[in-house]
């Protein structure tokens, strides 16, 4: 509520504000922006278009100089260095773009972003954000499905069901209902939105516009590389979109088949396991590496698949390939030819109604005339410094070219897309910033949730080898937790890395309740380089499934209260 | 700490619980539990983790150090002896005494009461109260290592949690019987313990025999049809001569659950795969009420839940299933909905003369039999409302404001109904017309929802294949259903004595006794017969 308010006041007082007093203007506004960023995707909408939109456009008709590009603007978004039509320039409007792009403007850098298809890109279109719409359905029929549980709690539900096109559809309108407020947080800041493919031409210049016809040509201080990725299909598998898709296609759920394959078992495979299973499907999950989950801490993923995989109606084959895949038809099933991961020797084949390939994601970097300034990508990734700035094929800092998100490959997340591009903006304003991958986390919205932030176990035990350092483990359950027993959700654990000498958390990690909302206070302190020492005397509201990481913390013995006797016996 | 330890106590709901140490980092203990009478107890040693070991330190975590050895029901098998050692049937016993084992006392006491038996079994635990079995998820100790009393000895994965397992014998493990990753049922032998080394060939080949005679459930790796199949050559098993067995995930879930053999059920899944209800059957047990996760239907009518069916009769080796179309599923659907309806049946014979005669002239101008039926019983359910009437909830009478005559049409495999709408009020003509149309769209599959399930009352006709009666059922929210014999001549004898040869036709209505008592469907019968004898009344 506090946010919508803040932005129509910003948004309804900036056009009355005259030009000449545009400092103090944005200043407010910055502060309204750089407070609630994320709310103003959620709201700058509404209150744009209803309230303002047609004295915004009086307005920028009036005072906007003749030659510019787009739109109504509230805030400003800068003039250009000398020389240069923008100061900043952002080839892909994901989300990593789109954080950019209201950072630059935030920062008073004049900002351009192009997209060729649609804003937004891969999360919010085709990946977190409808496969978030249907999880929510997923999370609600297991509910619904849980008889046991259901009794627990005193319910009765006699019957539940789906029509999958309305769940279909809510997918889809989230999906746009996104997309538009993302729109219109760039459009209301003035970031102008430029349509059409992004090739480098030279030395901070580029041209963009429909494939073929790419014949506007601009010049950018600097250009940010935020193309994303694809999903990766490997060799031998033919997607033809219906019986054997990636997750573009899962997402449309067109249909629901009774048997799906998933090939790759990481946070994309399990999400989309747990909305099948949940609307009736059987999963079986191909898998090349010796364990499912293979992403995860050891003992979170042997946890996972006691909670998300052996109860419900999955099997598992690990350790092999699928070879090939074909397409049902003819009458014919889904064909999968799986080998074995080290010895290659054909070990069985799998006849399935619908194969899901989610074996990971490829850069989309191709056609971005990397070339024209001298750069070579490494399968498919734009090679960059930690600074996100773009290396040469010597590897040497190509200037005022920076590459953000999956196109990078450093951590394939869109927040953390977002969160390199702030980084770099910041550095084209002057200020050095290195984002720390460390605290960046990650959540897989299986139910329950899984999330982490930092390093798993054994990466914690090598590093603590290889730098000579000591590391403990501290475990709280969420059995032991008043708001998980009292949803009867008690399956779950968290788990703290840390180093008992200095109290530093080296990664946390939660499989449970909730546990993609619970992660960020353990991000947030390694980001802020808070120690346990410190964050064990912060105080949570009671009763909450917060307290699960105070218990977390609080059992954590960094090294000047260790000394506690050890008892004679433990009483149980 | 403290939560911990109170959570651990309520869950189990400890009754009494012993505990007793054997040595400074760890600890045995017993937990009584009374349920229904019978006494539980859950047995486990708590052992500190080798880091807190090493700093002296109090063990922190117990729900993750805990080792449970396994739960018992017979409290016979357990006996507390006055000195507080606690005696018990641990998870190895001798081989000459296999199940039965003695009690055995645990501490250092253990000697006196050994067996005189060289080789131990050591045996699948059970690890909590609902594991059935469990996944050597580790061997700890390899063949040939000498095994302290007390020490891990491997890992077992239950449907809860892994833990280690402990042996309470000195001795030499002699022989892992189930290697890693396979899975054994609670009580089955695992491995063999044996007391000296002369021992070990010894165990080895028993080990052999085990597993030979025994043969273990085939895990997800190697599981090969045992079809009996001369000559499957091994290496390519890529599908020649007959298929290999599919079955679904949740199918082999069940099967292992069940103890079903999954290569001896028979598939009758989409490409003859074994679903999750073949194994059902297979085991004899019917689905609970299976609340299936459905999409709504967008076509078919509400019907009433099919009621779950008998255990299946077994399958007539050659014969094919081929699963329902949409079509022919509604049919059923339909016609098992029926079966809670109330039905009788009314028959009536009628002199078809008149009405042949006035069919000969209409005919040329495009009128049908099935029209004038259909004509007739509109306009005699017009007098009778209670007929054209349906019962929707069993509570109350729902008058239909029209009359749509459905008429019951044969298609490839399957029945339609296309409804004849407002047959009342139409002229004979416009109704013909209507009808060639319907019966058009019928047979391109275009019938849209309102023109099938629209129906007041059903009429079907037979007589076309010189059926002289049947009896037809009830569709669900209808009031009543027309059969409509052959007209045959026949003798008959009328009110003064003569004999003559008249056309007659028997006419057999079900109805819905709910709604529709005996008299009102005779009345309605009588007035229907008089408007077959009198044709003409038909174009009005």
């Amino acid at each position: 509520m506090q946010a919508s308010i803040s932005i129509s006041s910003s948004s309804s007082f900036a056009p009355v504000a005259p030009r000449s007093v545009r400092p103090p203007a944005l200043s407010y506004s910055t502060g309204q922006l750089r407070f609630c960023r994320l709310r103003r995707e959620a709201f700058g909408f509404c209150s744009f278009n209803q309230s303002c939109s047609i004295p915004i456009h009086g307005y920028r008709m009036r005072n906007r100089l003749p030659g510019m590009k787009i739109t109504a603007s509230v805030s400003s978004n800068g003039s250009p260095s000398k020389g240069f039509d923008y100061d900043l320039v952002i080839i892909g409007a994901g989300v990593g773009g789109h954080g950019a792009a209201l950072h630059a403007v935030e920062k008073g850098l004049k900002t351009a972003i192009i997209e060729g298809d649609v804003i937004g890109g891969t999360c919010v279109n085709r990946g977190c954000v409808p496969s978030k719409a249907l999880l929510a359905v997923s999370g609600r029929m297991r509910e619904l499905q849980d008889e046991k549980h259901l009794k627990a709690l005193g319910l009765r539900v006699s019957e539940s069901g789906y029509d999958r096109q309305a769940v279909a559809d809510h997918a889809n309108n989230l999906a746009s209902k996104i997309r538009g407020n993302l729109t219109n947080s760039m459009k209301s800041l003035g970031v102008d939105i430029l349509t059409g493919v992004g090739v480098f031409v030279g030395k901070q210049k580029v041209k963009y516009g429909k494939v073929g016809f790419m014949d506007t040509e601009i010049t950018a201080k600097n250009i940010i590389i935020a193309t994303g990725s694809v999903p990766f299909v490997p060799n031998g598998i033919e997607v033809d979109g219906r019986t054997v898709f990636t997750s573009d296609h899962a997402l449309k759920l067109e249909w629901i088949p009774d048997w799906l394959a998933i090939v790759g078992s990481g946070y994309i495979g399990l999400e989309f396991s747990d909305v099948y299973t949940a609307l009736g499907s059987e999963v079986t999950f191909v898998e090349a590496l010796d364990q499912l989950m293979p992403g995860f801490d050891p003992e979170i993923g042997k946890l996972a698949q006691r909670i998300l995989v052996n109860p419900r109606k999955i099997d598992h084959h690990v350790g092999v390939f699928a070879k090939k895949i074909t397409p049902a038809k003819d009458g014919k099933p889904v064909i999968i030819e799986l080998i074995d991961a080290k010895t290659k020797e054909p070990k069985d084949t799998l006849e399935v109604d619908a194969a899901l390939i989610a074996t990971g994601r490829a850069p989309y970097t191709k056609g971005l005339g990397l070339e024209n300034v001298n750069v070579v990508t490494q399968r498919g990734f734009v090679p960059v410094s930690e600074r996100m700035e773009v290396l040469d094929a010597n590897g040497n800092v190509v200037p005022h070219v920076y590459c953000i998100g999956d196109a990078n490959g450093k951590m394939m997340l869109a927040h953390a897309a977002s969160a390199q591009g702030i980084s770099v903006v910041e550095q084209v304003c002057g200020r050095d910033n290195v984002l720390n991958h460390l605290s960046v986390p990650a959540a897989c919205f299986t139910h329950p949730e899984i999330s982490f932030v930092g390093l798993t176990e054994p990466q914690a035990r090598e590093k603590a080898e290889k730098e000579g350092f000591e590391i403990s483990i501290a475990k709280t359950s969420f059995k032991a937790n008043t708001k998980a027993l009292a949803e009867n959700e008690g399956d779950g654990l968290a788990k703290l890395i840390y180093k008992p000498d200095t109290g530093e958390i080296l990664g946390v990690h939660i499989l449970g309740l909730h546990a993609a909302d619970l992660i960020h206070e353990a991000s947030n302190a390694i980001a802020m380089g808070m120690k346990l020492q410190d964050i064990k005397f912060a105080v949570h509201a009671h009763p909450t499934l917060s307290e699960v990481l105070d218990e977390l913390f609080k059992s954590a013995k960094v090294n000047d209260d260790t000394a506690v006797p050890l008892p004679e016996a433990v009483a149980i | 700490m403290g939560l911990h330890k109170k959570n651990t106590n309520e869950q189990f709901k400890t009754d009494r619980y012993w505990t007793t140490n054997l040595s400074p980092y760890s600890v045995i203990s017993v937990i009584q539990r009374k349920t229904d009478g019978k006494s539980w107890y859950l047995v486990f040693s708590a052992t500190t983790n080798s880091a807190d070991r090493a700093h002296s330190r109090r063990p922190r975590y117990l729900s993750f150090s805990v080792r449970f050895f396994f739960v018992m029901s017979m409290p016979s098998l357990l006996s507390f002896n006055g000195n507080s050692a606690i005696s018990f049937s641990s998870a190895i016993s001798t081989s000459t005494t296999r199940i039965q084992c003695r009690p055995i006392l645990l501490s250092t006491k253990v000697r006196n009461f050994s067996v005189s038996a060289k080789i131990r079994e050591i045996f699948m635990p059970a690890l909590s109260s609902t594991m059935t079995e469990g996944k050597i998820v580790s061997w700890i100790k390899s063949e040939g290592d000498r095994l302290n009393k007390g020490e891990s000895v491997v890992v077992v994965e239950s449907d809860k949690a892994d833990m280690d397992v402990e042996t309470f014998y000195d001795g030499i493990l002699a022989a892992i019987v189930v290697p890693e990753g396979d899975s054994a049922p609670v009580g089955a032998p695992i491995g063999l313990l044996a007391e000296s080394e002369d021992e070990i060939a010894q165990a080895k080949s028993q080990a052999n025999n085990n597993t030979q005679s025994q043969p273990r459930s085939d895990s997800d790796s190697d599981s090969s049809p045992s079809t009996p199949q001369p000559a499957v050559s091994a290496k390519n098993v890529v599908q020649q001569g007959p298929r290999k067995v599919v079955a679904t995930p949740y199918a082999k879930k069940l099967a292992k659950q069940h103890k079903v053999d999954i290569a001896s059920v028979t598939g009758t899944g989409d490409f003859g795969r074994i679903t999750p209800a073949d194994v059902e059957a297979a085991a004899g047990i019917l689905p609970p009420k299976k609340k299936t996760i459905h999409s709504i239907p967008v076509v078919v009518a509400e019907t009433a839940p099919l009621s779950s069916k008998p255990a299946s009769l077994p399958q007539i080796p050659g014969s094919t299933v081929v699963p329902f179309t949409t079509m022919q599923t509604a049919v059923s659907k339909n016609m098992v909905a029926s079966l809670s309806v109330p039905t009788f049946r009314v028959g009536y014979p009628m002199i078809t003369d008149a009405l042949d005669a006035f069919y000969g002239k209409v005919k040329p101008k495009g009128v049908t039999m099935t029209v004038l039926l259909a004509k007739a019983v509109a306009m005699a359910l017009v007098q009778h409302p209670f007929v054209n009437a349906s019962c929707k909830n069993g509570k109350s009478f729902t008058y239909n404001a029209s009359v749509n005559i459905a008429v019951a049409v044969a298609m490839d495999g399957g029945l339609l109904t296309p409804v004849l709408q407002d047959t009342d009020k139409l002229d004979i003509y416009l109704l013909s017309q209507r009808w060639k149309e319907l019966v058009g769209k019928a047979r391109a599959k275009q019938l849209q929802p309102h023109e099938y399930n629209s129906g007041t009352f059903t009429l079907s006709n037979l007589g076309m294949f010189g059926v002289d009666r049947f009896d037809a059922i009830l569709p669900p929210g209808q009031g009543a259903i027309m059969a409509v014999g052959a007209s045959k001549p026949t003798v008959v004898a009328d009110g003064d004595g003569f004999l003559g040869v008249k056309c007659k036709m028997l006419v057999n209505v079900t109805a819905d006794h709910r709604i529709v008592y005996g008299a009102e469907l005779a009345a309605f019968l009588q007035t229907f017969a008089k408007i077959i004898e009198n044709p003409e009344s038909l174009t009005l």
